[in-house]
């Protein structure tokens, strides 16, 4: 495993540790069951919020419908992931559903953001490696914090906060490569109109369809002043 | 239903409607991976996505009443922002800002 490639994933050890113990300790302390399910939901889910909810969901033994309807409309965001990806997964071969099975937020972030300078077969086997980094850290954490539950005794309040960093960080970089700001207004004046407008659970969805959105009339405006330039 | 058919039943499900998230777009849309369209929704997408989530985030992990008004996680921020505009040393921008917001958080600062 190359160094370099491991310091890239570094701020998600530092946020999803904390995060996925927050998910183990609720979910031993909420629940009754064994603590190893905790780190099973993390193998087979790698959903960060999606998993927190999960827990009420599981408290309240809400029917497997509702289930499949609340988890898919809060991980909806996902759906915009993948129109970014659709090349830089091509020909990946088998590592292409694990690729696209661990696209959370975090993981996209990174995979867009950082430097490609290889070959394309070698970037796809970072991308894997740095996706499976990624979720050890996930399924590390919620073993940790079911395994401890009530018991964590270092204060690790706002670590959390490494994960905002990583994006502030990401939002720069991404500014760097493109030379352009328009994405970057979108986005956030989407999230705001999405914070000031929408409950919790789904600010992030909106703020997602509303950028998108915007992308879309940008696209359609180039398009036509090309057109009225060569018409 | 028993209690561990249920759970065992319920990761089944939660686990098929997130990968449904994120394989869809996949599973309809990789022939036309060439499109002007998705070229360009894929070239802009993962900044202003990058940008929406500072945003999101950033407004839950400050305290907007007095006496922080948002400062808690602003100047974190703040100090990210120029420490990587300064270095642009990914980790040392990350750990500082993320130090300094603990620092922030654990002085109690923003409950007086």
């Amino acid at each position: 495993m190359n160094a370099a490639l491991f310091r890239q994933t570094l701020p998600i050890l530092f946020g999803y540790l904390p995060l996925g113990m927050a998910f183990g300790v609720l979910f031993s302390t909420q629940l009754d069951y064994a603590w190893w399910y905790a780190p099973l939901m993390g193998v087979t889910i790698f959903a960060g919020a999606g998993q927190i909810l999960a827990v009420s969901l599981i408290a309240a033994r809400a029917g497997l419908l509702e289930v499949f309807v609340a988890m898919f409309v809060l991980n909806a965001r996902h759906l915009f992931y993948g129109l970014s990806l659709l090349g830089q997964f091509r020909g990946a071969g088998w590592r292409k559903i694990y690729l696209i099975f661990g696209l959370t937020d975090e993981t996209y972030s990174l995979l867009t953001s950082r430097p490609r300078p290889g070959p394309r077969e070698d970037e796809q086997r970072n991308d894997f490696r740095i996706t499976l980094l990624n979720q050890a850290y996930w399924v590390a954490g919620c073993a940790l914090g079911a395994l401890l539950g009530d018991n964590v005794a270092f204060d690790s309040t706002g670590i959390e906060f490494a994960l905002v960093a990583l994006f502030i960080v990401l939002t720069i970089e991404q500014y760097k490569a493109l030379g352009e700001t328009f994405p970057l207004w979108a986005g956030a004046l989407s999230a705001a109109l999405a914070v000031a407008l929408l409950p919790a659970a789904q600010q992030l969805i909106g703020a997602v369809i509303l950028a998108t959105a915007a992308l879309l009339i940008q696209y359609r405006r180039n398009r036509d002043n090309v057109e009225r330039v060569h018409g | 239903m028993d209690s561990t058919l249920y759970i065992l039943s319920f990761i089944a499900v939660a686990t098929v409607a997130t990968f449904a998230t994120r394989v869809i777009p996949f599973l309809f849309l990789s022939r036309h991976h060439e499109h002007p369209l998705l070229l360009h929704i894929g070239r802009y997408l993962p900044a202003a996505v990058m940008a929406l989530l500072v945003v999101v985030f950033l407004i839950k992990s400050a305290s907007w009443s007095a006496p922080a008004f948002g400062a808690d996680a602003l100047l974190p921020c703040a100090v990210v922002i120029l420490l990587h505009l300064w270095h642009r040393n990914a980790l040392l921008s990350i750990v500082t800002g993320t130090a300094v917001y603990m620092a922030i958080q654990q002085s109690g600062l923003t409950t007086l």
